[in-house]
């Protein structure tokens, strides 16, 4: 990977690629409409004749069910939790992403490592150690953000799990006695952790409050631009 | 980056088969005869992150950057859970294999080197490494006398260097004592040559211990306020 052009130069950066595939990814929380709306770009490229690959986060084959064994305990941490997931992200990336990309899928990534690395800088890791951390992975050619409030991510959890998930609440960071209220704090900070990223990496910030369709109409008008210009 | 914790940390890098193990034992049995606090930690050993790198090992799964990743883990997990606690309760931690060795390993697997400094950043400083300087021949000799199969990523046979796997692990051997030849000039490594008897090699090694540092301040119930 070349070493260069980052606003810090000591610093290697996350690189584009250039494979003759395509990298898309899809970020946001759980109750964003993620896998709706991953399940409904597959079938599009599908239906266009493309061949999709898909990726997600804690998949990999190397360390998937000891990251799960981990989380199940929050025993590891912060900094160990991160590198573990980075040891996950490394593995698909070598492994599935990048060979998927050379043989010209697209690849949907359910996740990538802005999640991550937002995850990190809100535990307090800084942005320097983690950008350079990933910098094994790839810019991808499209971002889609769906990006939720916070109020509408515990009505849609709570319709589907009853509960809110400890991790997705942040409540090992200690912000709130209770999952309800660390949820809506941690969710907030994670929001603005994307926001942020969105302005040095190819981010649409996506208004997921709207129904699945009306979601779907503005990711499909978004890749079909692509598509056409590629 | 130097700590300030009132432990202290004594670390011993070298090749496999540098006898390193050896002297590091013997420095922890001195040190606890003396009734001092003294904890011991070895590379590669968290509870939880390696089974994972012993899977990954047997099935051949490691790419350069997850052999990295995965061992940047579990030192990540014993330096939280052990080596810092240890550090700020007044231990004299000795550990058997450092960062070092990973920058070792990662670097003879092509990562680059400021990628991987940058994963140990918030590795402190020992302050006292001791490096067991050997000529790779003989260290290797002395791996191959008593172990009857060498592993796939010890040999170095994820880089295709050779097939005959002892060869391999000539060549990744060799390699390796050059790159940490070079770091010991970088970090100030103080050299043990190891080729000395071993009761020599120990003598030097206690001699420094004790001349760096007040063992007498780590005796259990010494009150370091």
């Amino acid at each position: 990977m070349p070493n260069e052009s980052h606003k810090d130069s000591v610093l290697r950066s996350i690189e584009p690629h250039s494979y003759s595939g395509h990298l898309i990814v899809v970020e946001g929380a759980d109750g964003s409409g993620r896998s709706t709306q991953i399940a409904l770009l597959t079938d599009h490229f599908e239906n266009m004749g493309f061949k999709v690959a898909n990726v997600g986060i804690k998949r990999s084959r190397l360390v998937s069910d000891e990251l799960t064994i981990a989380l199940s305990g929050n025993i590891l941490s912060k900094r160990t939790m991160s590198l573990f997931y980075a040891t996950d992200f490394a593995d698909q990336v070598e492994n599935t992403i990048i060979p998927a990309l050379r043989a010209g899928f697209i690849v949907l990534c359910d996740r990538y490592i802005y999640t991550l690395m937002v995850r990190g800088i809100v535990r307090g890791l800084t942005k320097d150690w983690l950008t350079q951390v990933y910098s094994f992975s790839l810019i991808p050619d499209l971002i889609f953000y769906l990006k939720v409030n916070p109020a509408q991510l515990i009505e849609r959890n709570l319709a589907k799990e009853f509960c809110l998930d400890y991790w997705e609440s942040g409540m090992d960071m200690g912000l709130s006695d209770n999952l309800f209220d660390s949820f809506v704090i941690y969710q907030q900070m994670i929001d603005k952790g994307y926001v942020a990223l969105s302005k040095e990496y190819p981010f649409s910030i996506i208004d997921g409050n709207q129904s699945v369709m009306d979601v779907f109409d503005q990711l499909r008008e978004r890749v079909d631009a692509f598509l056409a210009n590629d | 980056m130097k700590s300030n914790f009132p432990g202290k940390l004594i670390v011993v890098e070298g090749l496999d088969g540098s006898g390193k193990s050896t002297q590091i034992y013997l420095l922890k049995k001195w040190l606890e005869n003396q009734s001092l606090k003294v904890f011991f930690t070895e590379w590669n050993s968290s509870l939880l992150v390696k089974p994972a790198t012993s899977k990954g090992k047997k099935r051949h799964l490691l790419t350069p950057s997850t052999f990295s990743l995965i061992h940047a883990t579990d030192f990540s997990d014993r330096y939280d859970r052990f080596i810092v606690p240890l550090l700020k309760a007044g231990y004299i931690v000795l550990a058997d294999r450092y960062i070092y060795t990973a920058y070792v390993r990662d670097f003879v697997r092509k990562c680059n080197p400021e990628w991987v400094k940058n994963l140990y950043s918030f590795a402190i400083t020992p302050d006292l490494t001791f490096y067991f300087k050997l000529n790779p021949e003989t260290a290797v000799n002395r791996i191959l006398v008593h172990r009857k199969k060498l592993k796939f990523f010890e040999a170095g046979m994820d880089l295709n260097l050779s097939t005959d796997i002892v060869e391999s692990f000539s060549i990744i051997q060799d390699r390796i004592s050059n790159l940490y030849d070079s770091l010991a000039d970088e970090y100030m490594f103080n050299i043990i040559d190891g080729s000395q008897p071993i009761h020599l090699q120990q003598k030097i090694v206690r001699d420094l211990v004790s001349k760096t540092i007040d063992l007498s301040s780590f005796a259990k119930g010494f009150d370091h306020a």
